[in-house]
């Protein structure tokens, strides 16, 4: 056998309530779908599942929308069709995202008894206030029961997700969550800048003047200090916005950011296979059209070229604090970082927003802050 | 007196504000007199410019050959479309010289206009027969009688039978016809005599060169006669005469009181310029027509390409346009800012986009304009008096004497509602004020003289934004005035910028620089560093601005789904920084260059 590795994404779209930032393939009042959406997911998996014959799947990432808000044993059915149809290595990372206010004892010990290895838990803000305003549909005190509950249930590997830069939150507000979320002990954070996304419910309150967002220097000031807040409690940054402890960072996501392959099944979930980048239909009810008419959901595919491939790594490989690995991206492409980026690299190193050590290249803080001008100077050696 | 043949043809033009039907109603009176079918015909035949069309505006002068029958006898109509824009006043002022009448057509809602009068004047001046028609009857907001009522108070015309028609619909379009042949007197002059005929307009032909557009006043022309140009005194051979139906069609010979074209494998428009006489070589006519005047333009600009490496295509379709545009001008020039372009001279600043849209359309390049600039004098302390169309050419204040702009008269007419804001705004654009009269109970003409360089500085959109839409606007260059006038400069991160360089008067300086520095700071997009601008007069810095240092511009979360879309957001975001031009270690975008302009 083969041992080429991919991680596999699988997309639940279902919500009780959805976020008033949320731009994700996510429905609230769509639990009659539910059934017809299992089916046509096990379909996918199992019919489409045969291109990963020569893979060995290192992770498995059940996403949403709230995984833990569809019945469990659908999450059942799904990991068996896993473990039936694909080869999955003994020690790969089974992750599961879970809202607080949608777990109980019960539920978390079905989890851990289907595989699933690693938690990842929204908790987004610690004061009840900023959580009404967000649509979440959780408390504080929800989210310190569903940790103990979690570790009772044998879970060695929780997440939390969390956000700053909300319209009226303060400084004080965000310390205050990192502070707590760190006495939860968890071995992940993921912290994140809101960003607001056009077509969501926020950014009409923006665009009406009802919600402020916030200042810049104020988000950036979170930021950083955010970052040292956690370094000082073990938490590394490893990438833009996640901090791992004792070296717990997500495999799964490392694949992303390290431009590897990835095979997506249910609505709205993207893959990047054999050179090619391809979503499925957003729409639950188009993806279960889709599927039960043609045995495949996809609606768009993009052959990536290989300078685009360039391209790629480079924008997420910076995304790591370890950056770009010189020698991995040699033997992709046959010639050295240097080769085709010399004339930027020395530029943005003297600008102080790159280094480079013997094994990679990689952003300074400041650099970090302004990734996307970056990466328009490496866009210029592309095609 | 007329001869017999003179006696079946009338010469007449259209004449009309913008927007009240004058090339809608020549399309109608082309399919009535059958020159077209209403299937063949595109809608407006004789705007054949994509830009004419969009605008609603007749650039080059157009000619069509009507014929009709009244009564047995056959008539041949020669309608001459004119431009209908200030810009074009001199060409107007030749196609009218062609013609013994001219329809003024009135929008029977909107009523006179600015455009209206000053076209009007020119027709008298030209000692044409008015004929007013009442143009969309049709709207709700129609009010014939009030219009008719207009037209003989305020021009003095009568207008108790004027057609009340409907170009559109094509209602009264007959009783049009009727009275060009009852009122427009025939041509009169000798078919024997030394020829003489007018240049109303002339266009490029691939095949054929030079196309001019004739009118015969005495003589005959015919294919193989040997042509002199008498302000150029060039000589070529006729290789085809012809009239337009509307499209060319060859004819044996031209005589006096004729309209129509003449080739002569002339290669450039300048050879045949509009108001020039033609007649023969062999027997040539003693005097001239008059009012032969080489056009002047007044407004001037740099345009460069936004891609260096497109100059030589720049130039192409520069000498392109210019081979059927006798009035554009244009010099290579050097900026520091802006590299290796041209200075391009405009009658105005309606040719001047024009020029622009069809580089940008026809030629499809990018290009970068700066602001507008009239020419003023310098009377330097040596006596030297020199003329400067580009702030860069300024001399030292110390060498200056005194300097010297270009004045107009602006006519403005308005609801009476508006003239406190029309006078106002005249007033803030140093005007002089001249008189008002008012054309009936609700509408006012207000003359004011002003200097060109405030009509330049977007006055008319001041205007109309003032009066909401209500106001026309109509200006002729009279002279030169003493003006206190200082050179602006921008700086952006210390240094001096030459394309956003104006040339502005002293007590306006002040606000100018502030505006211009506020707008820039919009327009600018912040980068890696803080960037200052400044307005300066000559060492004194008088308004300051700071973009400040991008702080963050990055994608907090990036997964699987993402990567596609995020390099896709980049290309885009790539592509919108190549149209921008580095000046220094600051990027600046197009528009920048034309916010000096715009900046109320």
């Amino acid at each position: 056998m083969d041992d080429k590795e991919i991680g596999i994404y699988i997309h639940i779209p279902f919500c009780k309530q959805k976020c008033l930032y949320c731009d994700f393939p996510s429905y609230a009042g769509a639990e009659s779908y539910m059934e017809p959406y299992l089916n046509a997911l096990l379909e996918e998996m199992t019919s489409v599942g045969g291109k990963l014959s020569d893979y060995n799947i290192k992770s498995i990432y059940i996403g949403g929308g709230t995984p833990t808000y569809f019945k469990t044993s659908y999450i059942g059915n799904i990991l068996e069709t896993c473990y039936l149809h694909f080869n999955i290595e003994d020690d790969a990372e089974i992750t599961i995202e879970a809202n607080p206010g949608t777990l109980d004892r019960r539920k978390l010990l079905d989890l851990k008894s289907f595989g699933i290895n690693r938690l990842s838990l929204g908790v987004q803000a610690w004061q009840n206030r900023l959580l009404k305003f967000l649509g979440r549909i959780h408390d504080s005190q929800q989210v310190v029961s569903n940790i103990q509950w979690a570790r009772d249930a044998g879970f060695d590997n929780i997440s939390v997700d969390i956000m700053f830069g909300l319209p009226n939150q303060t400084v004080e507000e965000w310390m205050d969550t990192l502070r707590n979320v760190c006495s939860l002990k968890v071995e992940h954070i993921s912290a994140y800048s809101l960003k607001i996304e056009e077509g969501t419910a926020l950014c009409t309150m923006v665009q009406d003047g009802v919600v402020q967002p916030i200042d810049e220097s104020t988000e950036r000031y979170m930021y950083h200090e955010g970052i040292s807040f956690l370094k000082d409690r073990g938490y590394i940054q490893y990438e833009i916005s996640n901090f791992a402890k004792g070296g717990r960072k997500s495999v799964h996501n490392l694949i992303y950011w390290k431009d590897r392959e990835y095979m997506g099944f249910g609505c709205g979930a993207h893959s990047y296979i054999d050179r090619m980048r391809q979503y499925n239909y957003q729409d639950i009810e188009q993806y279960i059209y889709a599927m039960n008419k043609n045995g495949q959901g996809v609606e768009h595919k993009e052959y990536i070229a290989r300078d685009v491939e360039r391209f790629e790594m480079i924008m997420m490989g910076l995304r790591l604090t370890e950056g770009v690995n010189k020698l991995e991206f040699k033997q992709r492409f046959g010639s050295s970082l240097d080769s085709y980026y010399g004339d930027i690299i020395s530029l943005l190193k003297e600008d102080g927003l790159l280094e480079e050590d013997h094994k990679a290249i990689f952003l300074t803080p400041r650099g970090m802050d302004i990734q996307n001008t970056i990466l328009l100077d490496f866009l210029d050696y592309m095609g | 007196m007329p001869s017999s043949r003179q006696e079946k043809i009338r010469n007449f033009c259209i004449i009309a504000h913008i927007d009240h039907g004058k090339s809608t109603l020549a399309d109608r009176l082309l399919e009535e007199t059958g020159v077209m079918t209403q299937r063949e015909m595109e809608e407006q035949v004789l705007d054949s410019m994509d830009l004419e069309k969009e605008r609603g505006i007749t650039i080059k002068a157009k000619a069509a050959k009507l014929m009709y029958k009244r009564a047995g006898q056959e008539y041949v109509l020669n309608l001459i479309d004119t431009p209908g824009h200030v810009d074009f006043s001199y060409e107007v002022s030749r196609s009218l010289a062609a013609c013994e009448g001219a329809i003024l057509v009135v929008d029977a809602s909107q009523g006179i206009q600015a455009q209206t009068l000053a076209n009007v004047y020119l027709a008298l001046e030209h000692d044409l027969e008015i004929i007013p028609v009442i143009n969309k009857i049709d709207l709700p907001g129609a009010q014939p009688d009030v219009v008719k009522k207009e037209i003989e108070e305020v021009i003095g015309l009568d207008a108790e039978n004027a057609p009340l028609i409907s170009a559109k619909e094509g209602i009264g379009i007959h009783e049009v016809l009727d009275c060009i042949i009852d009122h427009v007197p025939p041509p009169e002059g000798d078919e024997t005599a030394a020829l003489k005929a007018l240049i109303f307009d002339s266009f490029y032909d691939s095949y054929r060169g030079v196309i001019c557009h004739i009118r015969v006043v005495e003589g005959t022309l015919k294919v193989g006669d040997m042509i002199l140009m008498m302000s150029t005194g060039k000589e070529f051979e006729v290789t085809d005469v012809g009239v337009f139906m509307p499209e060319l069609h060859p004819v044996d010979e031209l005589k006096a009181g004729d309209v129509g074209f003449v080739a002569a494998s002339i290669k450039n428009v300048r050879d045949a310029r509009v108001g020039d006489t033609i007649t023969h070589v062999e027997r040539p006519t003693k005097e001239a027509l008059p009012g032969y005047r080489q056009a002047v333009p007044m407004v001037f600009c740099g345009i460069y390409p936004a891609d260096g490496s497109d100059y030589d295509d720049l130039r192409d379709a520069l000498e392109k346009l210019q081979t059927n545009d006798a009035s554009l001008i244009f010099d290579p020039e050097t900026s520091a800012a802006l590299g290796f372009g041209y200075r391009c001279g405009f009658l105005g600043l309606l040719h001047m986009e024009i020029v622009q849209e069809r580089l940008e359309r026809e030629y499809d390049l990018d290009i970068i304009t700066t602001a507008p600039s009239v020419v003023y004098k310098v009377v330097k302390s040596d006596g030297e008096t020199v003329e400067i169309s580009n702030p860069v050419d300024m001399p030292p204040e110390v060498e200056i004497e005194y300097m010297e702009e270009p004045v107009v008269e602006a006519q403005i007419i308005t609801p009476s509602d508006y003239v406190g804001a029309v006078m106002e705004l005249c007033q803030e654009r140093r005007g002089n004020y001249r008189h008002m009269e008012y054309i009936d109970e609700v509408r006012v003409v207000i003359t004011y003289d002003l200097p060109l360089n405030e009509i330049v500085y977007d006055f008319f959109d001041a205007l109309k934004s003032r009066t909401r839409g209500f106001a026309s606007l109509d200006y002729e260059v009279k002279d030169y005035q003493v003006s206190e006038l200082v050179k602006l400069d921008i700086l952006l991160n210390g240094e001096v910028v030459d394309a956003l360089s104006t040339i502005v008067h002293k007590d306006e300086a002040y606000a100018r620089g502030r505006s211009i520095a506020q707008k820039l700071k919009e327009v600018i997009p912040r980068q890696q560093f803080e960037i200052p601008i400044q307005a300066a007069i000559g060492n004194k810095i008088i308004a300051r601005e700071t973009v400040r240092a991008l702080r963050k511009d990055v994608l907090a979360k990036c997964y699987g789904g993402d990567i596609s879309r995020k390099r896709k957001l980049l290309e885009k975001q790539k592509e919108g920084k190549k149209r921008m031009r580095q000046i220094g270690s600051v990027e600046i975008p197009q528009e920048a260059f034309m916010a000096v302009l715009k900046i109320d």
